[in-house]
């Protein structure tokens, strides 16, 4: 840099730049005191046909229905019945023991990758349970409770893990990515926050053919911050399209603070404010919040009220996936001084509150969902593991990049399976 | 000269059969829809949309924000929902912020979901220069979609086949972009900015079916036939290339690409391996430019029927100047440079 560039232009105080820092790095004591809990009834429920506008304060509040004796308040207590409660408790507890079994496996070396959704049940399952059926998810890449919640078969999620010769995707993508259509669930792509603008599109679509379907979309607080984001939020503004936004907020982007995408400054939900879209701010580690402000949003946007933006408030218990280490960026034991809880144990307590849940059936659930994991691993491990073997046939490399293969791909093609059969001889086949 | 002989046409410019080819669509099947920036009410700044709003209706043909990512983004969106989005980028030169949803999304979508959702849309968009557009309204970025797997790169020379084309197009349940040569819109351009712009309405290929044809893609024109030289070419520098050889008294074979992927491979190595020699003309930047793609596959495939070094002809590695526009475009000296070299021996 030349010299003159580096004089300051004046005798005025110097500038100085912020770069964010998180409150606290390892060896820290984390302490949360300070982070504001609302009365579990402080914050009123608007109807759904009310302006963004005169809901601005819910941007800034948050949504509660659990208080922390596990009693159900408020206005925004959806007033679930035992069984639905029931229902809700065995989702996020399946999801929390595939997680634990495929953590594993992928330490085993079964497979390449895992990302666990531990502490964030809530904001997929609570949230699925709320939507109808036939409306569409498009997930980031931590939504394995929506296949959960809507029953897709757990052997197709672990034989997409394994990229074995049951995987359906044929083994091309990364595990995790799933794709289930039948199940309302858009292929995950990887790349963040490009489903934004992409179920805005599905919304619209289905608002153009007069269908009552509406589409939900997730992403996390730290890629809230890419253009796709604000592109989805014009467009679902400009055409009121049918579409729910749910913000994840679980404080870290692999090992940057919720600071690196602006939440030092406001909250996520307030990126609705700007838009002049409804915006609710919602403990994410509540599980009736979550249904309630998803029901809320749902039936808003099934009325022709338009969009909302969801933050769920919660914490990322682990490690962004099996390849981080977040001990290395914070305090080891950040997640159990999050004064929200656990949306598992929080659920828990509320059912035994009310005298519809207790201790034995809850371990005794906790043996059953191991148990059908663990069941399931092994007939999808009879499909095969990652690295063990080849599961596909080598011509599907090519298959699918169009409808029909044109020729230069039929040549390449023909070049890969020359390399393959000089590889392994002629009579090689797929195990 | 049609493929698809039809009884009503009608004389029609690259505009009014791109019009049409929109029209039609929107008529025959009802999940097509048209969208983009100024293409409404007001019909799109180069008119291509003009009319089809008043004649379809509001939710099928439609502005939207000026943010490319968003639009296409939302069409991928349309396209998992069962639609057939056409949306407009209004220049090429403003693809880029739609890129990612582009080659990360709509290009793989078919692939990474193995046929659970497809991405049918076609990205019509106007690019090249010759009307002092400045350098961000006269870009030729046909390789940067050529290099993504999973898009169709299409790219029209005349009103007969804008219209058959981009029916193919808008019917393929691929995403195709589709590159409409701006300066050819209202008629063929000679590579003479000094001269006159001569209509459509005299050149053969302006004489368009009313109704519905369609040119499949993956296949080039032969538009003169010639023995010393093959030229390849596409868009407006077809044009060109015709107006050189014909005032030089060239024996020369000039092949219209039409469709940059899938190639027409075939009609290429037969030609060149007839006449021995190849010229490549191409208005984008010279490195890393469609040409160097041709040039390899030529190389590759005709090495022994070749007599003279493959030569290309191509823009220049800089940003389209704005007042040195005619300095940058691939014009007669450029060519006919280029065509004695490659005759001389």
């Amino acid at each position: 840099m030349p010299e003159s560039h580096r004089r300051p232009a004046s005798n005025l105080p110097p500038l100085s730049l912020h770069i964010p820092e998180p409150r606290y790095r390892p060896g820290d004591t984390p302490d949360f005191g300070d982070v504001a809990v609302p009365a579990v009834d402080a914050t009123p429920r608007p109807s759904e046909a009310t302006k963004p506008d005169a809901m601005r304060d819910l941007c800034y509040g948050l949504v509660r229905v659990l208080d922390f004796d596990g009693i159900a308040k408020g206005p925004w207590d959806p007033k679930l019945s035992a069984e639905r409660l029931r229902a809700m408790l065995r989702y996020m507890m399946l999801v929390r023991a595939f997680d634990g079994r495929m953590f594993r496996a992928q330490r085993q070396g079964k497979t390449s990758f895992y990302m666990k959704c531990t502490g964030e049940e809530a904001t997929s399952v609570a949230s699925t349970m709320a939507l109808d059926r036939g409306d569409m998810c498009f997930p980031s890449y931590r939504q394995q409770g929506i296949l959960i919640t809507r029953d897709y078969p757990l052997i197709q999620m672990m034989n997409q893990i394994y990229s074995n010769r049951g995987d359906h995707l044929l083994g091309r993508q990364l595990p995790i990515m799933y794709s289930a259509p039948e199940h309302g669930f858009f292929s995950v792509s990887g790349n963040l926050a490009t489903q934004y603008p992409q179920a805005v599109g599905w919304a619209m679509a289905s608002a153009s053919k007069g269908d009552s379907r509406i589409a939900t979309v997730w992403c996390g607080e730290g890629s809230s911050a890419e253009g796709d984001f604000h592109s989805a939020l014009t467009f679902a503004t400009v055409y009121n399209a049918p579409v729910i936004f749910n913000v994840v907020n679980n404080q870290w982007a692999i090992s940057s603070f919720s600071g690196f995408a602006g939440g030092e400054r406001t909250t996520f939900a307030a990126r609705a404010v700007g838009y002049g879209i409804a915006g609710l701010r919602v403990d994410g580690n509540d599980p009736l919040a979550v249904y309630a402000a998803t029901q809320w949003a749902a039936d808003r946007a099934r009325t022709n009220n338009g969009p909302t933006l969801i933050e769920h408030f919660t914490y990322r218990s682990e490690g962004h996936s099996t390849s981080d280490d977040p001990s290395a960026y914070r305090p080891a034991d950040e997640a159990t001084a999050w004064p929200f809880g656990d949306p598992i144990a929080r659920l828990r307590q509320h059912l035994e509150t009310l005298g519809e849940w207790d201790a034995d059936r809850h371990d005794a659930q906790a043996i059953e969902l191991e148990e059908l994991i663990k069941t399931t691993q092994k007939q999808s491990e009879k499909l095969g593991i990652l690295g063990h073997g080849m599961h596909q046939p080598f011509e599907t490399m090519f298959q699918d990049v169009f409808e029909e293969m044109p020729w230069h791909l039929k040549e390449q093609c023909d070049q890969m399976l020359a390399e393959q059969e000089a590889k392994f001889g002629p009579n090689w086949k797929p195990e | 000269m049609p493929e698809s002989p039809s009884a009503d046409t009608k004389t029609m410019n690259m505009i009014e059969a791109i019009n049409s080819a929109m029209d039609i669509m929107l008529g025959r099947d009802p999940n097509t829809v048209v969208m983009g920036e100024d293409v409404g009410y007001f019909g799109g700044v180069f008119r291509a949309t003009a009319g089809l709003q008043k004649k379809h209706g509001k939710t099928r043909v439609f502005d939207t924000p000026i943010n490319e990512c968003g639009i296409i983004g939302v069409a991928v969106g349309m396209g998992a929902y069962g639609l057939r989005p056409v949306p407009e980028i209004q220049f090429a030169d403003y693809i880029y912020p739609g890129l990612d949803q582009l080659v990360s999304e709509a290009a793989r979508l078919r692939y990474r979901s193995a046929n659970d959702f497809i991405c049918p849309m076609t990205v019509r968009t106007p690019f090249g220069g010759g009307i002092f557009g400045g350098q961000t309204h006269s870009q030729s970025p046909e390789s940067i979609m050529t290099h993504i797997c999973g898009v169709k790169t299409v790219i029209p020379s005349n009103p007969y086949d804008a219209k058959g084309l981009l029916i193919a197009a808008i019917e393929d349940n691929d995403p195709v972009v589709f590159l409409e040569p701006k300066r050819i819109y209202n008629g063929p351009f000679s590579g003479y900015y000094d001269r006159p712009v001569e209509p459509w309405s005299k050149h053969d290929a302006s004489a368009v079916p009313e109704g519905y044809y369609r040119i499949d893609l993956g296949k080039a024109a032969r538009v003169r036939e010639g023995e010393a030289v093959t030229v390849l070419a596409y868009g407006t520098m077809v044009h060109v290339a015709k107006t050189i050889v014909e005032e030089r008294g060239i024996d020369a074979e000039i092949l219209d690409l039409r469709t940059l992927l899938p190639l027409d491979i075939d009609a290429i190595e037969t030609s060149v391996k007839k006449t021995g020699r190849c010229l490549i003309i191409h208005e984008a930047t010279r490195t890393s430019g469609f040409g160097a793609e041709l040039a390899a596959l030529v190389q590759e495939r005709c090495f022994y029927h070749l007599e003279a070094p493959v030569e290309r002809v191509t823009g220049f590695d800089t940003p389209y100047p704005h007042s040195l526009e005619w300095a940058y475009f691939p014009g007669p000296v450029r060519i006919t440079t280029a065509l004695e070299k490659i005759l001389k021996d």
